[in-house]
Order: C-alpha cells, then structure tokens, then sequence
C-alpha cells in the first residue's frame, strides 16, 4: 500500500503544467487490467485527471524512457522517479544519454510495489478488479464471489523485500518523506548460490534457464541496456536472436546480457519484474555487482552522476584472475 | 590430418590460446626456435593486444567446440600499450568468476602472463593447461549443438 495518494502526483503534475514548467509528463497509464499499468507521456490536464495512475503497480522504472522522450518532445518533460529509479537515472546521465536540463524529476516515495505474479497464486486466475483497502488488496475475480484479501507486504515484489535504498540520489523536487539506504539482504540468495557444488549450480541454472523464450523483456526494459544496436539484433554477431533451442543459447544470452550491464547495473530489479518466466535474473546481476565489491571495492552505479565504472577503470595490484573462483567446486 | 574427437579412446581436448601479439606469441615462437614441444591441440589466435579480447570472443570459442580458452598477455605493467592487459584482468576475472558461478568448470578458462623471453613457460603452461582440461573430458555445459559439424 502506497503512503502516497494518486491525488498528490495528479495535483504536482497539474501544477508543473499550469505554469509552464514542464510541457509533457511521464507517468502510469490504466491499462487493460488494474494490475497492468503502461508507461506513457500525458500532455493534457483532462488526459491526467481521466487516465494516470498510481498504486501498488506502478514498478514501470521511467530513466530509460527519457533517452527517447527527450530527444522526440519539445520542451520539458515531467518525470515521476521512485528511489531505485533514480539511480538509473544518474547513471544514465553518467552515460549522456539525455539531456538533464530537459527533465524535470519529481521524487517520489515508495513504500515498495505488489508482484502480480504473487497475487496470481493466492488469488488464481481471472483477476478482474484488484482495489486498495488499508493494508490489504482487495482482489476480486472471475471465478470467486467474494474477493480475496491479500496483504500488501506478502505479496511485495523481490526487488522491494531486498529493497537497497529509500533515498532518492536525484530530485528537482520531492513528494512524500525521504527515506534512508536499507540493509538489504540481496546478496544472500547469491550466497547461497556459491556454496553448491558446480555441479549443483549447473543443475539450478539449467532449471531456471531452460525457461527463457527469448522474448528480449529482460534486454528491452533495462534501463542500462540503451544501445542503438544491440548485439543481439546483428546477424553476423552469432548471437542473434535465436529460439532457445540448446542450453547454450540460453546460457549465452543471460551471460551476454548480464555482462554488457556489468559495472553500471544499479540493480533495479526490471529484468526480473518483465520475465514472463519468472527467471531470477537479478541473481545474474548481483553476482556481478557483488564480485565488483568484493574485487574492487564497494560501488554502487548511479550513486553520483559522474562516477568511474570500475570496468573501464584499473589498479595495478587488481587480484588475478587465476585466483578467482565463482562459487564452491 | 583428422583428429577424431568423438570416441573417448582417443579424445583430444581441443584448446584455443588467444595470444598477444608482443608478447606470448613471440613467446610461442621462442618455444618453437627452441625445439620445446607443447600439445599439438593448442589452436592459437593471434590477437594484437589482450586488451582486444572481447568476453564474447570466450563465448564464442567454448560455443564453436572448445575445451579450454586460455587468455596470454603481458605480464601486468608490460603491455605494449602501457594498460591493455589491466582492462583484460578485470574483464576476465568478472567473466570466470560468472562462468563458474553459472557451473560451468572453473578449470576450462586461464589468463596466463608470459613474456615474449619466457618459451620455456610458454610451453610448461600449455602443456599444464591441456592435462588439466583433458582430465575434464569434453566440454558439454557450454556447446552450441547446432554449431556441430
């Protein structure tokens, strides 16, 4: 359950239009479900008042979006950024991919959003209308009389349970109380990850991976992944896009995928929330991020606009790669 | 020749060596001029810098049929471009690290630095890293069937 209301960014928004500041603004459209909300550019009051939303489905993370926006729309846009998206956003500019002078940031509070894949199994299929109600959601559907109460927190998405920061590392502007970097557990699966056998980590990959259907979700909604070509679309890269017919093509695109955002993964969480597979693949980025910790000290990408990617960086007493090793033999 | 890969009797394991032009391939050659033998199964590619390998180049080799990737370059503050090789350690440290924690044996992949005087560590390495990749037997976790044959 969101600490915000609707009624507040609506009223932000209307505001920044009405005088001027901003021309366009980025937020969450209704979709066909109430559990399905699209990203989408609002230029009208009346398109605000009738079609935004905010709520507990709201996990659309919007840094990527401005790469385009900013270069098609004349004029400011404004952009509802959540904590975790503002890192995104910093690393982003990091890289210049848009123009900052062209955004307008409204941070935004977040008390964590709601994984529809979690509700789906309490509450079954056939979900027609899914309403706040204090703490709970109220999920009705097709098949049952009465509609289910979920508590919100059970049913929170992954990213949000290992929730790294609250705070907002970039704002023109907040909404709702500033929040603090969490102690977050996130490391903890990967951990456990590392002391299986190999054999045991091939088991569990394959298992997890055999799943993908190559249907690039996982490329086309991160927020570092903003390559004009991408390897995966040039036929002569051998990696192009292919059914999933061996366990290599599998293999191969998650371990291309994670490395190209190696270094500059803030580790938001998107590619995990888009797979339709429920492919843990925030696992494939936080191994990354967390032998870059142990390997070359604590970074964390988009902390600060600016900042070096320790791939593109060096020491001359980096440890060895002949000393590394993944996880157990 | 024909080297027959497919019974086990006399299974070879096939080895690709990215070699750094200003160091480990004159290193090979060293190891050549002085009449130092190292396994035949050794395929290497001469690569101007280790600094030009890409992670992908890795992938590739493993997909087309590989065994064993090993990685020569200069030693650490030789390269022959003042820092190609320290972009390739951290490089290649993140992409062992990934390929074990995916299970895929640690074994199989190797940054050795060796010098362009250094033949006769040239040859001990290859001949160190092809036992230890034939012991593993064949590379199944990370082959491409559709690029067999």
């Amino acid at each position: 359950m969101q600490k915000l209301t609707r009624g507040e960014l609506v009223r932000k928004a209307e505001e920044l239009l009405d005088n001027g500041e901003v021309k366009h603004v980025l937020g969450w459209r209704a979709g066909e479900f109430d559990y399905d909300l699209t990203p989408s550019v609002f230029d009208t009051k009346d398109d605000i008042e009738a079609n935004f939303r905010f709520d507990d489905f709201c996990g659309p993370n919007f840094s990527k979006y401005l790469v385009k926006k900013t270069r098609e729309l004349e004029g400011k846009i404004l952009v509802f950024l959540k904590p975790c998206d503002t890192y995104s956003f910093n690393e982003l500019l990091t890289e210049h991919r848009f123009d900052r002078e062209k955004v307008y940031v409204v941070g935004i509070e977040c008390s964590g959003m709601a994984d529809i894949f979690k509700i789906k199994e309490i509450a079954g299929e056939g979900i027609s209308k899914i309403e706040p109600d204090g703490e709970y959601l109220s999920v009705a559907s097709l098949y049952d009389d009465e509609p289910v109460k979920i508590k919100a927190s059970d049913v929170l998405e992954e990213r949000c349970i290992n929730c790294k920061s609250k705070k907002h590392v970039v704002y023109d502007e907040l909404l709702g109380e500033e929040g603090e970097e969490q102690d977050s557990g996130r490391f903890e699966e990967v951990e456990k990850l590392e002391k299986m056998t190999s054999e045991e980590r091939f088991g569990f990959w394959k298992k997890e991976l055999s799943r993908c259907i190559r249907c690039n979700a996982c490329r086309d909604v991160c927020p570092a992944c903003t390559c004009e070509k991408c390897v995966f679309d040039n036929p002569d890269s051998g990696t192009q896009n292919k059914s999933p017919a061996t366990t290599f093509e599998e293999q191969n695109f998650h371990i291309i995928r994670a490395y190209h955002v190696a270094g500059r993964c803030t580790d938001c969480g998107e590619c995990s929330r888009v797979c339709p597979q429920r492919i843990p693949l925030h696992l494939l980025n936080r191994k990354f991020i967390k032998d870059i910790d142990s390997f070359y000290g604590d970074y964390q990408a988009g902390q600060e606009a600016g900042q070096r990617n320790p791939l593109i960086d060096y020491t001359q007493n980096d440890i060895d790669p002949s000393e590394i090793f993944g996880g157990a033999k | 020749m024909q080297v027959n890969n497919d019974t086990e009797k006399d299974y070879k394991p096939l080895i690709v060596a990215f070699c750094c032009n200003w160091c480990s391939y004159a290193g090979a050659d060293l190891a050549g001029n002085n009449r130092l033998s190292y396994p035949a199964d050794v395929k290497i590619i001469r690569v101007p810098c280790s600094g030009r390998l890409n992670p992908l180049f890795v992938l590739r080799a493993f997909q087309r049929g590989a065994d064993g990737v090993i990685i020569c370059g200069c030693h650490p503050g030789d390269c022959h471009y003042t820092t190609g090789n320290y972009y390739t350690r951290r490089r290649m440290a993140l992409l062992f690290s990934m390929l074990d924690y995916l299970g895929i044996e640690r074994e199989r992949t190797k940054v050795a630095w060796i010098s362009a005087a250094e033949g006769q560590r040239f040859a001990e390495t290859m001949n160190e890293f092809t036992s230890q990749v034939a012991s593993l037997g064949k590379n199944k976790r990370l082959e491409d069937l559709r690029c067999k044959n």
